[in-house]
């Protein structure tokens, strides 16, 4: 039944070593840049750090002083964005693993998740525009860009929610029920605390994405330069990306450690919580009975 | 029958209503693009659309250049990316040892969180200036740099959903293919691959999504000059794509105007662009799925 061109032992051994040796070199390839970005930015960047670079407020055109309204800016994107998408995206995605029967219209429901996670960032610029800014009349305020950035990571946060609260074994809540529990009760008290470390890793992840974007808050929040602090939800502010953005591009003469300076804060920023997301779920993992 | 009480019956249904949002917000972010972008077919004949020139100043809308410079970019990213990130999906799901896999998915999964802005930041200052230098050309702000990269960009979204799709080959198959005496390189082309072939493609259809939609990255690398790319010389020169339009744009224009619909109808063409391609990557993921099950059952 064999075909006669069947290469010999030796040739199929030397074929397995240049393949695996290539496939090697490839993953290398993928990640030495990542290494050396985050190298590179680092090195550059942490002679611009000081207390007054952290905590002042932009001067000269921006070309001195610090990035304090950035910074407060971006955090309270952040917050307003946890805000709206955590418990709609958590309640989302206790829906699809807990109650959705297998029809057609949870089949939609799951269509249009991921077609929310394909939609391109600046998509949902034009979208916050038209919705939030101009026809409810929020104007380009904190609200208006909490609201966007929210939508655009609800499908992280409910996938990788359905995921955790799929991974609790069914047994679970078969005990629960069986002990008279309600549904619901059910979920709050067993199923939910078991889930809880995935869960908190999706909505760190999706609040990194959050943080990070910058085409969603270039119409409907990000202001180009607001020596002050913004006072409510109706406020333009500084962001953190949108500021990167505005000194490496449309500022001429800017110096260049205040650039890398603002750069490094941005990565601290996306790669702590990178950070604490991985050490949440590799610690459940360590310590999950099931 | 367990009495339901009043609370339960609420909250079951405050959570069936944050189910179906997700529908309600496709739907609403159409309706909004539509209402904004569809004036823009009646204020300007289609013919004038598909132009080769792009200046709104002077009233030329032609949106062939912006749509050819995402093409080549996004061409050239997938040269990059699809190769690198297949590779890195089959290393980390079929070769490395584990510690190598412990270091090399949060490796990857950092590259994914990594702000576009920041990437087009190290694009201008160190990646363009080397693409200037490196192929001798008088801007360092071409397609070309663009599409490096957003290949980095694309990667990540590769390797993760393509490492599951290799991932959930059972692990049976690789080894009857090892008892008949297939090598490990026989095992991945032979056996894994083609078994996760469908997850395979979805991963490659939702990097290139990725790469069409990304929109900081290119804007601030490109060079943003709207010219039609014709020949594949155009790679080494400065392009604009669509994403870049609206965004350079949209901060600049008048509310209402024609220029402002037009940016909206840009919004529309990316928006089915990519409906289409994760309907097509939805329904393979369903088919498969149910193709599972019928073998189990």
């Amino acid at each position: 039944m064999k075909k006669a061109t069947k290469p010999t032992i030796n040739m199929r051994r030397i074929e397995e070593k240049v393949g695996l040796s290539l496939l090697t070199l490839a993953a290398i390839i993928t990640v030495l840049p990542i290494i050396l970005i985050v190298a590179y930015v680092a090195w550059q960047g942490y002679p611009a750090i000081s207390m007054e670079f952290l905590t002042g407020f932009p001067r000269d055109g921006m070309r001195a002083g610090g990035i304090f309204p950035a910074i407060v800016g971006t955090f309270w994107l952040t917050i307003g964005t946890a805000i709206i998408a955590v418990p709609l995206g958590v309640a989302a995605a206790i829906y699809l693993s807990e109650y959705a029967p297998e029809n057609r219209w949870t089949r939609t429901i799951r269509i249009a998740i991921i077609n929310l996670a394909g939609i391109p960032s600046v998509v949902y610029g034009l979208f916050g525009l038209g919705l939030f800014v101009l026809f409810l009349r929020f104007g380009t305020s904190i609200l208006a860009g909490s609201l966007t950035l929210s939508i655009m990571t609800l499908p992280i946060i409910i996938s990788t929610s359905e995921e955790a609260l799929r991974s609790v074994p069914n047994s679970y809540r078969v005990v629960s029920i069986s002990l008279g529990g309600t549904q619901w009760q059910t979920i709050r008290r067993i199923v939910l605390p078991q889930a809880l470390p995935g869960i908190l890793t999706g909505i760190i992840l999706g609040l990194e994405r959050a943080a990070g974007e910058t085409a969603p808050i270039l119409f409907t929040v990000a202001a180009f330069f607001l020596p002050r602090l913004p006072t409510s939800i109706f406020d333009a502010t500084m962001a953190l990306p949108y500021h990167l953005f505005v000194i490496s591009t449309q500022v001429p003469g800017m110096p260049i450690h205040i650039q890398y300076g603002t750069a490094i804060v941005l990565l601290v920023f996306v790669l702590s919580m990178n950070t604490i997301a991985t050490v949440i779920r590799s610690r459940a993992r360590a310590r999950r009975q099931w | 029958m367990r009495e339901v009480s009043i609370s339960e019956f609420i909250i079951s249904r405050l959570i069936r209503i944050a189910g179906y949002s997700a529908i309600l917000f496709v739907a609403v972010i159409f309706i909004f693009l539509l209402h904004e972008g569809a004036p823009a077919i009646i204020e300007i004949p289609f013919s004038a659309f598909l132009n080769t020139r792009w200046y709104p100043i002077e009233s030329y809308y032609g949106i062939l250049p912006l749509i050819g410079g995402s093409i080549i970019i996004t061409i050239g990213a997938a040269f990059i990316a699809v190769p690198l990130g297949l590779a890195t999906a089959i290393f980390i799901a079929e070769v490395a040892p584990r510690w190598a896999r412990d270091i090399l998915k949060p490796m990857v999964e950092v590259l994914g969180g990594l702000p576009s802005v920041l990437l087009g930041f190290i694009g201008i200052l160190v990646v363009s200036p080397f693409v200037r230098t490196a192929f001798s050309l008088p801007t360092g702000l071409t397609a070309f740099t663009g599409a490096l990269l957003l290949g980095a960009i694309s990667i990540p979204t590769i390797v993760s959903v393509a490492e599951d799709a290799l991932d959930a080959v059972p692990k049976t198959y690789r080894d009857a293919a090892m008892a008949l005496g297939a090598t490990k390189w026989q095992i991945i082309w032979k056996v894994t691959l083609p078994a996760a072939r469908s997850g395979v493609l979805t991963a490659i259809m939702l990097g290139i999504g990725r790469a069409i939609g990304e929109t900081m990255t290119v804007m601030m690398v490109t060079g943003n000059a709207p010219v039609m790319p014709t020949e594949l010389i155009a790679l080494f020169r400065p392009v604009r794509t669509m994403t870049a339009t609206i965004a350079s744009e949209m901060g600049e224009v008048a509310n209402g105007s024609v220029h402002y619909h037009v940016l909206f109808f840009i919004g529309i063409v990316l928006f089915l662009i990519s409906l289409i391609i994760n309907l097509t990557a939805a329904s393979v993921v369903f088919k498969t799925k149910k193709r599972a099950e019928r073998i189990l059952s």
